[in-house]
């Protein structure tokens, strides 16, 4: 019988254990995928986090560890000193990087440290179970703020991207989204240039991927990704932030 | 190699390249910070790499990163910084990575004093970070002891795969002495097969820290533990001073031992039996020193830069907390020979 | 065996540490076990300034001294203040005579004093201050010979590498201007 379609070698069989509707999923066989093409599987780390992506390591097959909560940025700067000509990337989520693991994550991303971060923001806690995150959109219900988040009380959202956009550092930083075929598309795309920047050596790539999670949203998958479009997206818009390669004119 | 007159911190630096680390990741405190200006400039030297990390937490996090790669590295700090180290080091621990941890200690708690102290014996040999571990913790008493233990320090880590703590305070960083450098790797450290180094052709390495099924999670503390006992029985380490006829002992660690040993030249002088049980490893601790003299000691002297951290180790080690009595200073005091020797008296009476 | 413990003590910019480690850097080429033990943090910064330093032929204990000291050099009059009593019966107190006068009944009995007028020999020798302290060290080595004299050619050139060579003979001249000063207060 002929092969139609092989899932990626990049990822090993292991069941992955995310919700239905999880952008996580679709994410994760991206980044494979794009590493496959590339040729670059046997060669790269992973650095996961602490969330729901916590047991990534069990899930890309290639070499990763598991960081402390906020830390993968820090630790994959320590990999990569050591391995400077390997690929090195770390997978984190929005109350990884950017509550606890803002200094790690902006740090990495002054000094130009030569990796990939991949930011997968969907505004909530996922696998603490529905906490207001840094990146909860005004008025977000969380169970920490169950009457939707205020900012006069709980503070107003970050938005990571064109934070670091403004440094020196970064060589490229763009927003992508899943929620439809196009935007995976475009995603895939993104993520294999921020690869292809970070083997060059020029210098930080960041990709953050507006995601869903249904289940702490309270919303079926497919409404999960209307709200993707309807209310994320809005308030983290899609596009390129930074492209040295583009201002360069390469 | 010709002795050469080092600073305490300049000395730990380049013992750490003699040993071959290449990667040092830290974050200026004093009284540590020419830790980091040392190996700034050296590092670079010999191929190796320097970053001053943005916070203890980033360095520690660094540590991990260049370790599980397979690197000899290093970290140093005073204090409060390696009170924020903690997180890491547990990490560090839990995945059984090796690593070496510079403690120039300072007084505390909370921001506390720069001038030296020895009030972090707990938090490095009792644990320090959440769940069940321990550091290999190495207790210097001069500069020249700090670069040999330094040195060690690495061969102790690949061995059993742990971070170790050089626990100095920073009166030794800021000090010199002479200093030689002699570094003979240990026979039998294990080849790091498990380093994140890409795959390759080969099976991919996966160095975790979650092991979210309680009895899995128990094995693997089991496991340590195993090292652990290996440890204990193969690391201990300390010096005797004078302890053939003594009838009593100080019991003292680093900079406090070196004021203790002045005070048992003037005890000795009028005739006191008294001699000294200096602990160079404070985990684990020297048990085999107090099996050895226990019979003969009436008394242990402990004496600390601290409120008495080290008292209930003696008192485990002795196995008679009656026999324990205790002198300190803290909050960056050091004691003087004469306050040593005025406790010593009051202790021992007349009994010569 | 024989043990020196001299503490230097004074303003931060006198050069107390400095000439603590050129006579450490002697002893330790002499072969001797050596400790500096410098007091650290703001001082550093203009406040008082020390350094303990203790050459001996066998280990050292104590590096910070507190009693007994084979000689203080006082530099300013708080460090007189701070140290006098600290010298060991018969030691030596050699006090920089322009910046610090030492009170009656401060030194104890016995104690050996020079009143070295460190900062006017420099001056008449250099048209500046500012190798008052070797003056003070050369006091220090004749009032006490913790080192052969010949071994701080040794440490000159150790302390004084590449560059710095070229301070050599002027710092060797204060330090025999200051020798022979002592030697002369002392005859």
């Amino acid at each position: 019988m002929a092969v139609v379609f092989e899932k990626t070698k990049a990822l090993t069989d292991a069941k992955l254990h995310y919700c239905p509707g999880c952008a996580h999923g679709i994410v994760h066989r991206l980044v494979a995928e794009v590493l496959e093409e590339m040729g670059e599987v046997e060669n790269t780390i992973a650095c996961v986090p602490v969330g729901c992506a916590v047991f990534a390591n069990n899930y890309f097959n290639f070499d990763a560890i598991q960081c402390a909560h906020g830390r993968a940025p820090a630790t994959a700067t320590g990999i990569k000193r050591v391995h400077p000509d390997k690929v090195v990337m770390t997978y984190q989520g929005d109350g990884d990087l950017a509550s606890i693991g803002t200094c790690e994550i902006v740090h990495a991303a002054a000094r130009g440290e030569k990796i990939t971060t991949i930011f997968i923001n969907n505004g909530i806690y996922g696998m603490t179970g529905g906490q207001m995150a840094p990146t909860t959109l005004p008025g977000m219900k969380a169970t920490t703020a169950k009457a939707g988040r205020d900012p006069k009380i709980n503070g107003n959202p970050l938005r990571v991207s064109e934070m670091l956009a403004t440094l020196t550092g970064p060589a490229y930083i763009e927003r992508v989204s899943v929620s439809t075929p196009a935007q995976v598309t475009a995603a895939k795309k993104a993520i294999r240039k921020a690869f292809e920047i970070q083997k060059q050596g020029l210098g930080f790539t960041f990709i953050e991927v507006v995601s869903s999670c249904p289940t702490n949203w309270g919303l079926t998958p497919v409404k999960a990704m209307e709200f993707v479009r309807e209310k994320m997206i809005p308030y983290y818009p899609l596009g390129v932030f930074k492209d040295i390669t583009a201002e360069e004119g390469k | 190699m010709a002795k050469v007159l080092m600073k305490g911190n300049e000395a730990v630096g380049k013992a750490a390249i003699e040993a071959g680390c290449r990667y040092f990741f830290g974050y200026p405190i004093t009284p540590q910070s020419e830790v980091p200006e040392y190996l700034s400039s050296e590092l670079p030297k010999v191929g190796g790499t320097f970053v001053q990390a943005e916070s203890e937490v980033a360095a520690i996090n660094m540590v991990y990163g260049a370790a599980a790669a397979g690197a000899r590295v290093l970290t140093s700090s005073s204090s409060p910084g390696v009170a924020l180290k903690q997180e890491g080091i547990g990490y560090i621990s839990n995945a059984s990575l090796p690593a070496v941890i510079i403690n120039m200690m300072r007084g505390g708690p909370g921001l506390g004093t720069i001038q030296p102290g020895q009030a972090d014996y707990n938090m490095a040999v009792k644990g320090g970070s959440n769940g069940d571990y321990h550091n290999v913790v190495l207790a210097p008493a001069s500069v020249q002891e700090a670069v040999d233990m330094v040195m060690e320090a690495f061969d102790i880590a690949d061995m059993y795969g742990t971070p170790v703590i050089v626990l100095a305070d920073g009166l030794i960083g800021q000090m010199m002495e002479p200093v030689e450098f002699n570094y003979v790797r240990r026979e039998g450290i294990p080849e790091k097969t498990w380093a994140l180094t890409g795959k390759g052709k080969g099976e991919r390495h996966n160095i975790k820290n979650l092991v979210i099924d309680p009895d899995d999670c128990e094995a693997w503390n089991h496991e340590h533990f195993e090292v652990y006992e290996r440890i204990l029985a193969n690391e201990e380490a300390w010096e005797d001073y004078l302890m053939e006829d003594a009838e009593y002992a100080f019991v003292s660690y680093g900079t406090a031992s070196r004021v203790v040993r002045t005070a048992i030249g003037y005890l000795r002088a009028e005739g006191y039996k008294v001699g000294m049980i200096r602990p160079k490893t404070l985990w684990p601790f020297p048990q085999k020193a107090f099996d050895k003299w226990n019979g003969q000691v009436k008394k242990y002297l402990d004496v600390e830069m601290s409120m008495g951290q080290m008292v209930p180790d003696v008192a485990y080690a002795c196995n008679d907390k009656n026999k324990v009595v205790f002198h300190g200073r803290t909050g960056g005091n050091v004691p003087t020979v004469d306050e040593v020797v005025a406790f010593a008296k009051e202790i021992m009476g007349g009994d010569k | 065996m024989s043990t020196f413990s001299i503490i230097f003590a004074g303003f931060g910019g006198q050069g107390t540490q400095s000439m603590g480690k050129i006579l450490a850097y002697a002893a330790m080429l002499e072969g001797k076990e050596v400790s500096w033990c410098p007091s650290y943090g703001p001082e550093m910064r203009g406040g008082t300034s020390n350094v303990h330093v203790i050459i001996s032929d066998e280990g050292i204990g104590s590096p910070v001294i507190t009693k007994d000291a084979t000689c203080v050099v006082a530099l300013n009059k708080p460090s007189l203040d701070k140290f006098a009593h600290t010298v060991a019966d018969g030691g030596a107190l050699v006090i920089n005579s322009d910046l610090a006068e030492l009170e009656e009944g401060q030194a104890k009995a016995g104690t050996r004093v020079f009143n070295i007028p460190a900062n006017k020999i420099a001056t008449d020798a250099f048209g500046g201050s500012k190798l008052a302290n070797l003056v003070m060290l050369g006091a220090v080595v004749y009032a006490t010979s913790p080192i052969k004299v010949e071994s701080i050619d040794d440490a000159f050139t150790h302390v004084f590498e590449g560059g710095k060579a070229k301070f050599i003979p002027d710092n060797k001249k204060a330090f025999e201007l200051g020798f022979n000063c002592a030697k002369e207060l002392d005859k």
